[in-house]
């Protein structure tokens, strides 16, 4: 109210918009190229059951609460959970999706070097929710 | 303002009554028990994390009932009551109406929340505030699931109850004289958000009845095993959830707008563009939900559709911010109490909104998801700017409530303290959440930073808790024993110039 003039707040609003625009705009185009999927990724199935992770690489073997990667290949993991909702989480490669039961949710990853990173669980899932945990180790390639 | 304190009465009367402020010191009589039991839960939460392994909680069951029941009891027995605490006593006497609408429904939607509050506080329920199924439906032990479904409901419907009750007292109630244009701002804060509640709420009650269903096994809406979807549980929790956010803070700097102008002893920068910023938030608020589902493995259409709904409603929020700095700006600023907090609310404000632009661009929110940073981020909201906007409202409205003012001295060192802890505890925790600590563990891995900031984190929540036993002894003493407030200008203004609602009531 009153009769003074609104032109700085005009300016302010204009300013905040932009902003948004800018936030939003990167941020579309780096998910774009995130989320695109190289071919030649091998697939892994992950299962997250109340309290722990299963990894089932594509030759048939299977790992409990550890995974085995080697450097340099790119893998996909499909996700699914036999239970409740749990989310897969490599938080060093910011790998995070969530395990819901009657899904297949899929991310992939490829890792740069070799190194032992934490995986957890980040979707509150009962009991041991907080020890539901796992290692991955990123290995130099076998030849 | 009636002064309920200085004239005593026996307590059923006004237990019994369905005086608009009657009604209105029952809600912040309970809102503000409700404040002290759910806080008392986050110091148990944040001594047993000082360190790794078991402290005080000796199983991660009693943790994890812990913090679901310090969240549920602070968003729907603190938060909603305080503001209808807030919106009794004030939105009549702002719209010139001798009472609200409907006094006895004014009165049972209040009597509706001690029977939830008691429900949800014996059930002690352990699957977070969020309740997803199908942890919900196969895994969480019951009768505590159960009553806590029990309570929220009765809760849904005491706020769409008080939601309609501000709604017709705001709109039909109001003096002839006066046109809705120029209701004031914290009345038209409360209009937004009850019509807010009303298209929210509703969707929420349907699906916590779907969910007591599943429970029960008579149905599989959100049951995978019965051909359910978890998914559409969240979509329901968050269309409702989301706005919710909205319910919450919109009241609390609608307390800001009563304050910020008195204290700055200068008029609102822009009484219509607050109302601008009210009506488009509430509208825009509707637009966003499923941004906290970025990881359920929505498609990338999803995920850009809702992070734009996010970002659109960050003007108006900043709309507010600016109207706020534009009126203290070359103002003669008198900082009492009431307008530190204020103050210190918006300061908090603009850093939750920051952080939240954070979480709503996608590649980002998936280092942020689930993790201590959205801890951090939301509690800057709803601690930093919905709790610090209510704790000023509390002392400003104080020497009308009680007819004595409150310790000066006290309530700005509750202040300060209160500040440094919740800059401690929730900038941590972003920082934390960075670092990649998962919300809602019991435990952790001993890792060198994740130690460090957690410690940060405890030290700076027993700074608050200090502060909030400063608050509780100031205004037990200061009720019955603080010396008489000048009711005209308690809070040395200069005249009633500033109290232009107190000068047009008189008989109030």
């Amino acid at each position: 109210m009153g009769g003074h003039s609104n032109w700085p707040e005009w300016i302010y609003v204009a300013v905040v918009i932009a902003l948004m625009a800018w936030v939003g705009a990167e941020a579309w185009e780096a998910e774009r190229l995130v989320e695109h999927i190289p071919e030649d990724a091998e697939t892994i199935i992950v299962t997250g059951q109340q309290w722990f992770w299963t990894f089932e690489h594509e030759d048939g073997t299977k790992e409990i609460g550890e995974l085995h990667v080697e450097v340099g290949k790119a893998y996909k993991f499909e996700i699914v959970s036999t239970d409740v909702n749990h989310s897969f989480n490599i938080h060093d490669y910011v790998v995070l999706l969530d395990a819901i039961p009657g899904r297949v949710n899929t991310v992939w990853f490829a890792p740069d070097a070799p190194g032992v990173h934490d995986i957890q669980c980040r979707e509150y899932c009962g009991l041991i929710h907080y020890n539901m945990r796992g290692t991955l180790y990123v290995e130099e390639p076998s030849h | 303002m009636t002064l309920e304190l200085q004239k005593p009465r026996p307590i059923w009367q006004i237990m019994f009554s369905t005086h608009h402020t009657d009604v209105g010191l029952l809600y912040l009589i309970s809102s503000l028990t409700f404040l002290f039991l759910g806080g008392s839960l986050a110091l148990g939460i944040r001594a047993e994390l000082f360190l790794p392994g078991s402290q005080i909680i000796t199983d991660a069951m009693t943790f994890n009932r812990i913090f679901t029941v310090h969240g549920t009891t602070l968003i729907f027995l603190f938060i909603i009551p305080f503001a209808s605490a807030v919106g009794n006593y004030y939105v009549p006497i702002m719209v010139r109406y001798k009472d609200m609408a409907y006094p006895k429904l004014n009165a049972i939607a209040f009597w509706m929340i001690p029977p939830a509050g008691v429900l949800i506080w014996l059930g002690f329920a352990d699957f977070t505030w969020y309740a997803t199924p199908p942890y919900s439906i196969i895994s969480a032990p019951g009768p505590a699931a159960d009553m806590w479904i029990f309570g929220l409901k009765i809760l849904g419907v005491s706020s769409v109850l008080g939601a309609l009750n501000f709604i017709v007292t705001i709109l039909k109630c109001k003096h002839p004289d006066m046109s809705i244009g120029q209701v004031p701002l914290l009345a038209w804060s409360f209009l937004s958000s009850s019509l807010i509640i009303l298209v929210a709420i509703p969707t929420f009650a349907a699906a916590l009845l779907m969910l007591l269903t599943d429970r029960l096994g008579a149905s599989g809406f959100f049951n995978p095993a019965m051909g359910g979807d978890p998914i559409s549980y969240a979509h329901l929790f968050w269309f409702t959830f989301h706005p919710e956010v909205y319910v919450l803070v919109i009241p609390a700097i609608g307390m800001m707008y009563e304050i910020i102008p008195r204290f700055s002893r200068k008029p609102i920068y822009s009484y219509n563009s607050g109302i601008f910023a009210f009506v488009l938030l509430s509208i825009v608020g509707f637009s966003s939900w499923a941004h906290h589902m970025y990881a359920t493995g929505m498609s990338f259409t999803e995920k850009t559709v809702f992070m734009v709904g996010t970002l659109a409603a960050v003007p108006a929020s900043a709309m507010h911010v600016f109207n706020f700095v534009a009126t203290m700006w070359n103002a003669r600023i008198k900082f009492s109490t009431p307008m530190m907090w204020s103050v210190g609310g918006i300061a908090l404000f603009f850093s939750a909104g920051a952080g939240g632009v954070v979480n709503s661009a996608m590649p980002l929110d998936f280092t942020t998801h689930d993790t201590y940073w959205v801890v951090g981020h939301f509690h800057l909201f709803v601690m930093g700017t919905i709790a610090f906007g209510s704790i000023g409202f509390l002392y400003y409205m104080f020497p009308y409530v009680t007819g004595r003012m409150y310790n000066e001295a006290l309530g700005k060192i509750h202040f300060t303290l209160s500040f440094i802890g919740t800059v401690l505890v929730f900038f941590t925790q972003h920082i934390l959440g960075l670092y990649g600590m998962p919300r809602r563990i019991y435990d952790y891995p001993p890792i060198p930073e994740w130690i460090a900031m957690n410690q940060i984190t405890t030290i700076g929540a027993m700074i608050i808790g200090i502060s909030m036993a400063i608050f509780l002894a100031n205004m037990i003493h200061s009720a019955g024993k603080g010396k008489i407030a000048d009711t005209d200008d308690p809070f040395g203004l200069g005249g009633k110039y500033y109290y232009p609602f107190e000068a047009k009531n008189p008989s109030h």
